[in-house]
Order: structure tokens, then sequence, then C-alpha cells
């Protein structure tokens, strides 16, 4: 094969400029301190790294819940869960992984801290919105466990089919909070989305045309979009649902006209793209580090992606397919059975497309990398068994069972969690300063990786053998026990995989080797700052060459200039071509957005007991969105003079 | 041995898609099977090139600074590999559609004139199965969780739901149909060897899903005709005083108000009828054998066998439990 050697031009952003403005930066976009800075910080970086501590730490809330139910279906007939306790716990994890963990990693953290950072800003639109979205996350998460450790965890499954989440069949208030969680993400899940959008449209550094986004911030564009599009169905059938249950519509009860089919089709329209809206950050992710660890740009920048746009799409048109079983029409069936396998095509696309980088460059072998690799082992597995459950027939036979549960472990955990794993392995140094240790990432790797098949390989033979899901225990002469024990040794290989991740971490941070600003010779815009970057991200605002900005750079690539360094100024840029348009001010520090989340959720979980909370929550609400907006004197000066609007 | 032996070896069970016994399932399993070769067979060549191809050109010696691998020619060769590997892609996936339609006008036998009609309603947590008989609508076989087919006949089971969602399952016969209230859905299938096939609720219905289980008993057209003139007939007059005492045991406690046994005064639906208890071979949908002792266990106390079920503890002396299960134990 030949070789060609191209000059990665690194150097020229960090041409040691003034320590001066460096200081002056420094000061202006300066985090507040202390106690109460806490709550004011608006920073993306120090949000971002926050909503990754969050979702973190409820994927191991999760995973520790997914370990009691292994230790109860270890044994048949066993007695160590009562079945309630089982009830909330599937549902917990359920409904955590999803909700809590999978969404907001995958698109909230990582887009947060990700995407200003990559297309050359310094800090991402709306920084106070996203402030308030995470405390709001925040609060959806405590408020679940809060509820859970006083034995009214949600009990229905992570999607709550009525009836047996209305009030005939659920007294209580536990699918209330169900309802209301739901709620809490879809607010901070929107809000991310619209940050992300215009984040991407508005301030991309001059140069970044469209066909020059990483591919990384194209898949959370993506996503953001499905967010968008993905969320009414949800919101509109978690609403009729809490009003069916404390104000007594009747939206799904049968008796009186209601439809209780109608909640399925709200709910999947939206919960089929949000698995998509799990993994299509994963399949970013593999793409980003699969070039950079093989060496070349990623082969098939175009067709990848058309394929993410083309996932997108196609996610909207499969919902039905959660459905098969309800007694649908022959034809309709036939039609989503079609659009269920068409998906096949964008993601054997964008397989093709790694396996074409991967082969055609020279493969470093790190722990990143090694991540996508077992990302490439499990995840096709789980592609695969996806076309089963597209064919009618056969999901009407593995519909409900522990084959789907295999599946969509596969899935899910080969598409979102084998990526994070390897993202945190490739942007640990960026995000901390420090470099993980290669030798604990591969133990952590490996014991992850076998324990994972051994957990989960065996509940395809299970669901074929006739075990359904959600049952919190099973005969003894039913034939599951044997595998349902290897399974649960499994998970021991899984916890420990964690452990030693954690583990990695907590001694890197403290003796680590000290990392350089790019220690992987990546391309991307992030590797230009320095780990970690500091609060104003770039010194001087790069421009881009190419959909590898280090990499594609010019010898001399120029630089921002003349920008206001005094006050939080950024560049916005046109959505094609990214010419330069214009400058605006960011707003800066605040404790409002932690104030009208307090606010907000006092509302929604007040709601669930009186609905009049919704009318008097509104009142303080509405006192602190003006708290929020309420412009400084000097700051509309500035805005005045800058003129923004009559010059675009 | 073949590799059909191996797998019915494995898979083999009473519950099982893999070991069909009915004519809807055998389609279906076909369809898996064809299936399963195709996608394993794509996975297995997907794997073989990755690893092979990190085994021949990885790095070994790490990072090289400022190096990038990018050929234009390799590249042009590359996107006609990977555009024939996705037309290739697209070919299976046709053939895996077509193979599923098919399959599925295959499994839709329309229901003929003759076909046996059963009506099968979903409780929590179990099941209540009629067999109407158009004629006399008040003279039926009514049973639960015990549903009986004649072998090679076409069957069709009018399914709905008396509260919440629920799926009927019987994997070695059809795949499943949910129970849904307000809606009433048909599943139209043909049992082709006898035997005792077990079918189980595949919807989560709440706290006692994982017990809401039910056999299907397959048997020649006369050993059916002969359990249905004898489910048809009223419970049999109790003969001896300790069943006497039985019955007077069953009609003064809360039994009858959950129950009924037909030919008494007990004729409650809200929990299974029992006029022919004795002749099932499990009660509590699938969760206990028919026994003398477990029966005595579920009336005493059925919380702690499956807890929050639908009937209540029902504390007797030995004497009248004694006396109550005689009495059950006639109701053939
Ligand atoms: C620590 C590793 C994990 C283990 C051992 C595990 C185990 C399980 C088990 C045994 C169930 C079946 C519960 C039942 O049917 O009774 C389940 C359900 C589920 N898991 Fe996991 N899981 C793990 C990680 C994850 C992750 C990372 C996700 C998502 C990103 C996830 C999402 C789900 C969902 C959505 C359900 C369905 C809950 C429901 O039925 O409502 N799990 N898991
Ligand atoms: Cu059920």
């Amino acid at each position: 094969m030949n070789e060609q050697h191209v000059v990665i031009a690194e150097e020229s952003y960090t041409t040691t400029s003034d320590a001066e403005r460096a200081a002056q930066l420094a000061k202006v976009w300066a985090e507040p301190s202390g106690f109460l800075g806490w709550f004011k910080a608006v920073h993306h970086t120090t949000i971002g790294k926050r909503y990754m501590v969050t979702a973190f730490g409820f994927f191991l809330a999760a995973g520790l819940l997914a370990g009691a139910m292994r230790l109860q279906l270890a044994f048949p007939e066993a007695h160590i869960m009562s079945p309630d306790l089982y009830n909330q716990v599937f549902t917990m994890h359920g409904s955590v992984m999803m909700f809590l963990f999978a969404v907001p990693m995958m698109f909230e953290a990582l887009s947060v801290y990700f995407v200003p950072l990559m297309v050359g800003t310094r800090n991402i639109a709306f920084p106070r919105l996203n402030a308030f979205s995470y405390y709001l996350f925040l609060f959806a998460g405590l408020m679940l466990f809060a509820f859970f450790f006083v034995n009214s965890g949600p009990d229905r499954g992570w999607f709550s089919y009525v009836p047996l989440s209305g009030p005939d069949y659920a007294p209580g208030k536990r699918a209330d909070i169900w309802a209301q969680l739901i709620t809490f993400t879809e607010i901070s899940g929107l809000c991310v989305a619209v940050e992300v959008i215009v984040t991407v449209f508005k301030l991309r550094a001059p140069g970044m045309s469209l066909n020059r986004i990483p591919i990384f911030v194209w898949g959370e564009v993506v996503t953001s979009f499905m967010v968008i599009f993905a969320m009414p169905g949800v919101v509109v059938a978690s609403t009729m649902l809490l009003l069916d249950r404390t104000a007594s519509t009747q939206f799904f009860n049968p008796a009186v006209g209601g439809d209780v089919l109608l909640f399925q089709h709200l709910f999947w329209w939206f919960g089929h793209p949000e698995v998509y809206i799990i993994f299509i950050p994963g399949t970013a992710i593999v793409s980003t580090i699969a070039a950079t660890f093989s060496r070349r740009h990623v082969f098939g920048y175009m067709a990848l992606v058309l394929s993410l746009i083309a996932t997108g799409f196609i996610a909207f048109g499969l919902w039905v397919h959660h459905m098969f079983a309800t007694g649908i029409p022959q034809m309709s069936e036939g039609f989503f059975t079609a659009a269920s396998m068409m998906i096949a095509i964008p993601a054997g696309t964008q397989i093709f497309c790694w396996l074409a980088t991967i082969l055609t460059g020279k493969v470093v072998l790190k722990t990143p990398m090694w991540w996508v690799l077992g990302f490439f082992f499990v995840f096709i597995i789980g592609g695969m068994t996806g076309i089963f459950v597209a064919s009618v027939p056969v999901d009407l036979q593995v519909h409900d069972t522990y084959f789907v549960v295999a599946h969509f472990h596969y899935v899910l955990i080969g598409g979102a969690v084998f990526p994070m794993f390897g993202a945190f392995a490739y942007w640990f140094p960026k995000l901390t300063g420090r470099m993980l240790s290669e030798m604990l990432g591969l133990w952590s790797f490996w014991l992850f990786t076998i324990g994972f098949n051994i957990t989960f390989f065996p509940m395809h033979i299970l669901g074929l053998r006739g075990m359904p899901r959600r049952v919190y225990t099973y005969p003894a002469d039913a034939g599951w026990t044997a595998l349902n024990q290897i399974e649960s040794v499994g998970y021991i290989f899984l916890f420990l995989g964690v452990a030693v991740f954690l583990y990695n971490v907590w001694h890197s941070l403290r003796r680590g080797e000290m990392a350089p600003a790019n220690p992987w010779q990546a391309g991307g815009l992030e590797w230009a700052t320095a780990s970690p970057p500091a609060t104003y991200n770039f010194l001087n605002m790069p421009t881009v060459n190419g959909s590898e900005p280090l990499w594609d750079a010019l010898p001399d690539q120029p630089v921002v200039s003349g920008m206001h360094e005094d006050v939080r100024e950024i560049v916005t840029t046109r959505i094609l071509d990214a010419e330069p348009e214009g400058r605006d001010e960011m707003p800066g520090p605040t404790a409002w957005p932690f104030i009208a989340a307090v606010v907000t959720t006092a509302l929604f979980i007040g709601s669930i007991f009186r609905p009049i909370a919704v009318s008097i929550g509104a009142i303080p609400l509405a006192i602190a969105l003006i708290g929020w907006f309420w412009p400084t004197r000097e700051e509309s000066q500035r805005r005045a003079r800058r003129n923004i609007w009559e010059q675009s | 041995m073949n590799l059909r032996a191996t797998a019915l070896l494995f898979f083999s069970s009473h519950q099982s898609p893999l070991n069909p016994a009915g004519i809807q399932a055998r389609h279906i399993e076909h369809n898996l099977v064809l299936i399963f070769g195709i996608t394993s067979a794509v996975y297995l060549i997907v794997i073989a090139v990755l690893f092979f191809g990190v085994l021949r050109n990885h790095a070994r010696e790490g990072f090289v600074p400022h190096t990038l691998v990018e050929d234009p020619d390799v590249d042009r060769k590359a996107t006609y590999i990977v555009g024939g590997a996705i037309g290739a892609t697209v070919v299976l996936l046709f053939v895996m559609m077509i193979s599923s339609f098919i399959t599925s006008h295959r499994t839709a036998v329309l229901a003929n004139a003759q076909s046996l009609k059963i009506d099968v309603y979903g409780h929590q947590w179990w099941w209540e199965v009629e067999y109407p008989m158009d004629e006399q609508p008040f003279r039926m076989v009514r049973t639960a969780n015990e549903i009986h087919v004649p072998v090679g006949s076409v069957v069709t089971i009018h399914a709905t739901s008396r509260d919440v969602i629920h799926s009927f399952w019987a994997p070695n016969i059809h795949g499943k149909k949910d129970l849904i209230p307000g809606y009433e859905n048909d599943l139209t299938l043909e049992v082709d060897q006898p035997g005792t096939w077990r079918g189980q609720c595949a919807e989560f219905c709440g706290l006692q899903h994982a017990h809401m289980a039910f056999d299907i008993v397959a048997q020649s057209r006369a050993d059916f005709d002969r359990w249905y003139v004898q489910q048809l007939s009223a419970a049999p007059e109790p003969t001896t005083p300790q069943t006497i005492h039985g019955r007077d045991v069953f009609l003064n406690h809360p039994c009858m108000m959950c129950h009924t046994i037909r030919g008494t005064t007990a004729g409650s639906t809200v929990g299974p009828d029992l006029t022919h208890v004795a002749s099932r071979s499990m009660i509590a949908a699938g969760t206990l054998k028919n026994t003398p002792g477990n029966m005595a266990g579920w009336i005493l106390n059925a919380q702690s066998i499956k807890p929050g079920v639908r009937m209540p503890p029902n504390p007797m002396p030995g004497q009248d439990l004694n006396d109550l299960l005689a009495y059950l134990e006639t109701l053939r």
C-alpha cells in the first residue's frame, strides 16, 4: 500500500500569543467560584461535565438494580424480592437507563460538552437554558429515586401501557411519578436540542461549511431534530395519562369510548426514534474514533452523513413494529415490515464504511479503538436480531420474550455503552488533562465485553425456549434455570469491568500522566485547545479548511481576529457556507436558571397531588423567568451599538 | 446427528417456538431458520473481514506522529467493494422480506365455517375460556386456563380482555395475539400433534404476570368430543355425607361470591368456573399441579402462593377443609 505522509498542522493554532489576552479572556469568561458560584455556572464545559457525571451516576444506579434482578432470577420460584418490588425494580431499571442515562449521556452530555468545541466557538447557544435543562434533569432523577426509596417507584414498565397504568388498575402515585419523569426529561431534552441546532447552524467556525462539519456533530444535529419531532408524541401520551389519572378525563377508558391503543401509537411514535436518539451519537463516536485510530479521514464521509440523516427519517416510520401483536391489518404489517428492514440499509452502509476505514488505514490499537472493535462485535448482533423482530411472523413469536431483551441490550449496550466507554477513553485527556491507564483500560474492556456476552447471549436462547420478559420468577421445571444462572454469573464480570473503569478514572485523576493538547494526533477542533480547555475554549478563534480541521489546516491557516475581548463575544456564521456574518454576545453566569428549575420541579411534583399546583406554581415561575431575562443597562447599550439585527 | 435433530434436542420444550406442534408455528419456524441462516452468515463474514483486516494492518509501532494513510486509488477500489456490499445487503433484505410476507400469508389460514370457535378472556391473572354454541347461547362449556382442541381441525380463538392488556401465546402452536380491552382479536390455528402445550401471558399485566399460564390440550376428535360433553353437564349432586358437607362449606364461605359451580346456587363469574375443576391438571393459571395438597394450600391462603391474586385467604377448620376438598374432587 502506498503511504502518503501529510503534516498535521496542529501547531498553527497554539502559537504563543500574548499572555495578556489570555488573562483578559479568562477574566471575562470566568465561571463564578465558591459555593454559590456552583449554582450560577453557565459554561458548556462545566454543565457538560456535570451532565456526564450525573448520567453516569444514574447508569451505575440502574446497573445495580439490574444486579438485583439477576439475583432474583438466578433461582426458580425465588423469594428474594416480592413481585411488587421486582416490578418496581425492572421499571426503574428500564426508565432510568433510557431517560436518565442513555439519552442524557449520549445526547445531552456529549453534545453540550463537545459540540461547541468541535465547531470552534466559545460557548453553547443559550447557555442559561442549558444550565436550566441540566438542573431539571438532575431533579428528575433525584425525585424518581426519592419516591423509589419510599416504596413509590413506578412499577408498570418503562412504557407504562394503559389501562395497566390508568386510574383503574394503578392506584397510588406510582404511575403519576413515571409520567412526570417523562415530562422532566422531555423538557431538558428539548432545551438541549434547540441549543445544539442553533450552535451548529449559527456558531460554526468560519470555513466549516456543511460538508466539513465533523461526523460527530452531524450525529448530534440529526439527534436534535429527532428529539424535536419525537417528543410531542410522548408529551401528549404522558399528559393524557396524567389527565386521566388526576383530572378524570377518559382518553384511554374503553368503557366510555376511550382507546387503549392510542397510547401505544403515541408512545412508540416517540419510543422507536428514542432508540435511534440513543445510538446515532454512538455511531457518530465510532466514526470519529475509527478515523483517528486508523490514521485517515473516515471513508465515505458523504455516505455516512446521508446514512445518519436517512436513519433519522426512517426511524419515524417504524413505530408499529412494536405493536404487531395487537392485531393490525396485514396490509399495514407489510408496510412496517418493509420500513423496518429498510433501516438496515443505512445501518449497513455505515458499517461497510467503517470497515473500509479500518481496512485501508493503519490501525493503532489503543483502548478507545478496542471499544470500537467491541462495538462491531456486539452491535451487529443486535442489528441482526433486529431483522428477526422486523419480520412479522417471527416477531409474533419472539416479541415480549427474553429474545427481545437480548436484542435491545445488544443494540443499546452495543450502540451506546460501548461507544460511550470508547468516548471516555478517547476524550478523557481533553476533559481532565490526564491520561487514563492503558492497562486498566484494557482490563475493563475485556471484563465488560466478556461479561456482557455471558449475561446477554443466553437470553436469545431463553426467549426461543419460551421465557417471557418482565416475569419476576419462573417455574423450576420450565428448563430455564441453567441459562438464567449463567447470565447471573456474567453480571459479576460486567460489574467488575465497570469497577475497574471507575478505579482507572479515580487513579488517573490523581496520578495519571499529564495529557498534551492532542495526545492521539487527532483531527478535530476540540484537540486544538488546551487539555482541559480554558473557559474561553480558544485563545484564537479558529477557521476551518476540511472535515478534520487539524489535519486539513493550511500551513498558514488564518484565525479570527478583531473581536471584542472585554465582553463574552462570539462570531456568528451563515448556515450553509459558514461565512462570518456578525457577532453576538453570550449571557453571563446567573442563578436564575437554577431557581427556575427548582420552581418548575415543585410545580410538576405538586401537580401529581393537586392539579391546581400548575396554576399556583406559574406565579413564582413567572417571577423566576423575569429575573432570568432582565437585561442589564450596559448589556443593552452594547447590543444597540453592535446593532446586529440590521447588519445581517 | 443432523443439525435439526440437535436443535430439537436443545430447544425441545412444551413452550418453545422451535418445537412446533401446529401448522402456523411450523411455517414461522421455517421463516425464522431462514433469517437465522442469512444473518449469521453475514455476521460471520463481516467479523472475519474485520478480524483479519485488523490483524493484518494494525500499526505495531503505535502512533507515528504527523502521518496519515490515505491513497485515492485504494479508496476508489474500496468504493466499489462497499457499493457491492450495500447492493448485496439490499438483495438479502428483500429475500427475508418476501419470505416474511409469504409466511404471514400462510399462517393466516382463513377460518372456515366449520372451524371451532373458542372465546378467550384475559383476567388479572387467569384465562377464562368459553366454547359458545350459537343454537343455545346459555348452554355452553366454560372453563379456565385449559383449552381443549381437536387435533387437525381449524380453531379460531376469539380473544379480548376483561381488564388490562394481556397476550395469548402458545409458542408451539402459533405466535402471540394481544387481548385488548375494547378490541376483539382472532387467532386462527391448527394443532397437528396431540399433547399438552403450555402457553403463557406475554404482555406485562401487573403483579402476577409471571403466573398467568395455560395449557392447550390437543386430543383426538373422539377424546375431544367426550371431554366436551362432559364439560357441558352440570356438576353432579354430592352423594356422601362428607361431600354434601363439603358443598355446604363451599356455599357458606366467600367461595360462592366469586366462583360458579353449575348445578348449585354459586353463579358468580369473578373467578374461574369450578364446575369441572377436578378435570383440570393445573390450578391458579398454571401455577400449581392440581393435587389435594396444593388445593388445600391455595384455599387457605392463596396470597402466600401468588401474592396479590384476587382471591382472599379462607381460613377454616381442618374438618371443613377436608370435606370441601372431597367435594371438589367430585367435580370431574
Ligand atoms: C448492567 C448491565 C445490564 C443488565 C445486567 C441488565 C439486565 C436487564 C434485565 C434482566 C432486564 C429484564 C427485566 C425483565 O424483563 O424482567 C432488563 C430490562 C431492560 N433494560 Fe437492562 N440491563 C443492563 C443494562 C441496560 C442498559 C445500559 C440499558 C439502556 C441503555 C438497559 C435498558 C433496559 C430496558 C429499557 C429494559 C426494559 C425494562 C422494561 O421491561 O420496562 N439495560 N435489563
Ligand atoms: Cu396477562
